[in-house]
């Protein structure tokens, strides 16, 4: 059974001009032990839809349909001092923004210390050792040294470090990680990455990784999760979504990663911008910026429906309009 | 004629005070405990180009961005803008607005009080660039146009905004004085590829059109080859490697350089393992004497461990700078032929 489900999960922050609709219909799935990477252009949905899961939306966002369920029991509509029990010990998040897990009044050291003793069955002292072990895991160095800095005493990347491992530290069967390696150089990367997927594979730990670095995903996840507009437009194994995209939106951002080998005189990347949530256009929301639009994605919306290896919310991919798809070249 | 300079740094150094309160230091017979987050780092940025700087997390990149930009003193050394002391090029605000940052953390940067448009307007009001009033919101939209987001964001709050969107805020307040040199920190980690694109041919088009100036940092070594003139590697509070962009990726020298060209990400999913950089990470409180990286070194030997190596050029890419006893020695292997790191140019 999966160790995540969420269904149909709509999200919306009413304003004075109108009730704006930041998640519309997001459902996935997370077995235990398996990495969900999740992508998609900046302002899509991907924080939020961490946050709708551990119950931390900020108002007055709130939760207008569907579930989130843990273990096969519903934790969305559960009262507030019962859901903070359970992000404490069973979810770990780590949150996009490191200075705001982290207290700038207490030392790093502290701060592991104290989540480890009202989660874990240790006291003070253990909990003091574990602390400079977890500094020593993602990579902190000197760490027994360092273990009583205060985070402002700390580059970007320790504190982002830091927080990893506040979120780790409890043991959670579910960690929520939002762009968790931002701000790590290539080799302190690899090795958390490498936590992570050994923290997966060994306690059987279920993860959504969301990130804009496709190398960090393509290293880590097993299946990735493509937002656009507050929906998922295609969903699917690692390797299919990211060599062999079959939505015009994935394929385009696919093609926009910075090549390494080589420099190029202009950097591709995909015409316009996605709409503001106050002006989705109806039908499918990337149409104003597919090369492939016709009639019906201007009406109609697309579901997630299979297409190629994945499933993709693209009406290029019914049964029926396979005669575009093929004009399309992206078969 | 070499086009003239327009950041310079001689042997800057900021150290930093850690040590823990007086009286349990002395409780504990400890001395005071000095971080030497940058330790004399030497380098010109010449008008119109993009020097960028790489380098594990924790070796000073944003404490250089800081001393540049005049928020942190020099312990030691001196930095100079456009020719003057940067104190002095400081207290003159024509000279002021012509330089700005942007920030690594696009959170903590922006003021959670303002509205967005009143954010982006707030150098030009300091400097007084337009006074009439509908002419600055004309402009504050054309700037958020620019960095993919509508005019009618100005109105909103930066907590109304994703990680991104912030992000991008404050790239369009950075742009909004017209500056000639602009310290980016990190500026597009929050984005995905495709706006990062924009952003970043948003950047070099400026740069074409108006010769702007940047000091960059990043960990995206791609997007550090897509923007840069030259490249500065930084190890532990120093610069170990400086070099024009094309031949340090072509021909890294340095060690820690080469180290850390085998650990960048593999997109390619061909199943090959990245190579950390071995060894611990060491500490700049007690950073090892000799030079700083000898202790994950495998060509480190003797000498390495007492003596710290100077820039030179490198033997073999003159135009390389280097900070290595075996590249001065010609035992980095280097004149024998060894194997790219990185596939030729197509
Ligand atoms: N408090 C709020 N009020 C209104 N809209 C909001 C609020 N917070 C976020 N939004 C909007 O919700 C959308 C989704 O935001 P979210 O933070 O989930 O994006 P994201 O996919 O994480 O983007 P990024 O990659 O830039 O972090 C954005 O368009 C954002 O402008
Ligand atoms: N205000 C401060 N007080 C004490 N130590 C500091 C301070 N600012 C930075 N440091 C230390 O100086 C060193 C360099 O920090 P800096 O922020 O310059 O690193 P960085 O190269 O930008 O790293 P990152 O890539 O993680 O952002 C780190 O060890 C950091 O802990
Ligand atoms: S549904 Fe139409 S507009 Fe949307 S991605 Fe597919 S082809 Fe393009
Ligand atoms: S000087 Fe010695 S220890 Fe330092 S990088 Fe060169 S070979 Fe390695
Ligand atoms: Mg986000
Ligand atoms: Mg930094």
């Amino acid at each position: 059974m999966s160790l995540l489900q969420v269904q149909n999960l709509r999200v919306e922050f009413p304003t004075r001009r109108g009730t704006l609709v930041a998640l519309d219909d997001v459902s996935f799935e997370i077995a235990p032990g398996e990495v969900l990477g999740v992508v998609g252009e900046s302002g899509a949905g991907k924080s939020m839809t961490g946050a709708a899961i551990i119950g931390l939306l900020e108002p007055p966002g709130r939760i207008a349909g569907g579930q989130v369920r843990l273990e096969g029991r519903r934790i969305d509509n559960l009262p507030y001092e019962e859901l903070r029990r359970i992000r404490g010990r069973q979810i770990g998040a780590i949150f996009q923004d490191p200075l705001t897990t982290l207290n700038p009044l207490y030392t790093v050291g502290d701060q592991l210390a104290e989540t480890m003793t009202t989660h874990l069955p240790i006291g003070p002292a253990e909990a003091k050792k574990r602390a400079v072990e977890w500094l020593e895991l993602v990579g902190i160095p000197a760490a027994a040294q360092r273990v009583d800095s205060y985070p402002h005493e700390f580059s970007g990347g320790m504190r982002q470090r830091v927080v990893i491992a506040l979120a780790l530290c409890a043991e959670p069967k579910l960690v929520v990680a939002d762009e968790p390696t931002t701000a790590l150089d290539v080799s302190i990367q690899a090795q958390v990455i490498a936590l992570l997927k050994n923290l997966a594979r060994e306690k059987g730990t279920a993860m959504m990784l969301v990130t804009h670095d496709m190398g960090v995903i393509a290293e880590t996840a097993d299946r990735v999760a493509v937002m656009y507009a507050g929906r998922i437009i295609e969903i699917g194994a690692v390797r299919e979504v990211v060599k062999n995209a079959a939505h015009p939106y994935s394929a385009g951002l696919m093609g926009s990663i910075p090549p390494i080998s080589h420099r190029v005189e202009r950097l591709q990347a995909i015409e316009g911008a996605m709409p503001r949530l106050s002006a989705i256009p109806p039908g499918c929301p990337y149409n104003p910026r597919c090369p492939f639009v016709f009639d019906r994605c201007r009406v109609e919306r697309p579901e997630l429906m299979p297409a190629k290896a994945n499933r993709a919310a693209c009406w290029l991919y019914a049964p029926e309009e396979a005669h575009r798809l093929q004009e399309s070249g992206l078969a | 004629m070499p086009e003239p300079i327009m950041l310079e740094l001689r042997d800057a150094a900021r150290h930093f005070d850690v040590s823990r309160p007086l009286l349990q230091r002395v409780i504990a017979r400890e001395d005071k405990r000095i971080l030497r987050a940058v330790d004399g780092v030497s380098f010109q940025v010449p008008k119109g180009t993009t020097l960028s700087l790489v380098g594990e997390s924790g070796c000073g990149k944003s404490t250089v961005a800081r001393l540049v930009v005049g928020l942190y003193q020099p312990t030691r050394g001196e930095v100079f803008f456009d020719g003057m002391p940067l104190a002095e090029a400081r207290a003159d605000a024509s000279k002021r607005q012509r330089m700005q940052m942007i920030f690594q953390d696009p959170y903590a940067s922006l003021n959670p009080r303002w509205r967005v448009s009143d954010i982006i307007a707030e150098p030009i009001r300091a400097f007084g660039l337009i006074r009439d009033r509908r002419k600055q919101l004309e402009r504050v939209g054309e700037l958020l146009t620019q960095v993919g987001l509508s005019p009618l964001d100005g109105q909103k709050f930066p907590h109304e905004f994703s990680g991104g969107q912030r992000q991008r805020i404050s790239i369009a307040r950075a742009l909004s004085s017209n500056p000639e040199f602009l310290v980016c920190d990190e500026p597009t980690s929050a984005l995905d590829v495709s706006v990062q694109a924009q952003i970043l041919n948003l950047m070099l088009e400026l740069q074409k059109r108006l010769g702007l100036t940047y000091l960059f940092i990043s960990h995206n070594l791609a997007v550090v080859r897509q923007v840069s003139d030259r490249v500065g590697v930084m190890y532990l509070g120093k610069l170990v490697e400086l070099a024009p962009s094309e031949t340090l990726f072509h021909t890294p020298r340095q060690p820690y350089t080469r180290a850390l060209m085998e650990a960048i990400p593999d997109l390619e999913m061909t199943g090959r393992t990245r190579i950390p950089v071995g060894g611990e990470v060491p500490s700049p409180i007690t950073p090892p004497p000799g030079c700083p990286f000898h202790p994950r070194c495998p060509l480190a030997n003797e000498r390495c461990r007492i003596e710290v190596p100077a820039m030179i050029p490198a033997r073999g890419t003159p135009e390389t700078l280097v900070a290595c006893h075996a590249v001065e020695e010609g035992r980095d292997g280097f004149l024998d032929g060894k194997p790219r790191l990185t596939p030729e140019p197509a």
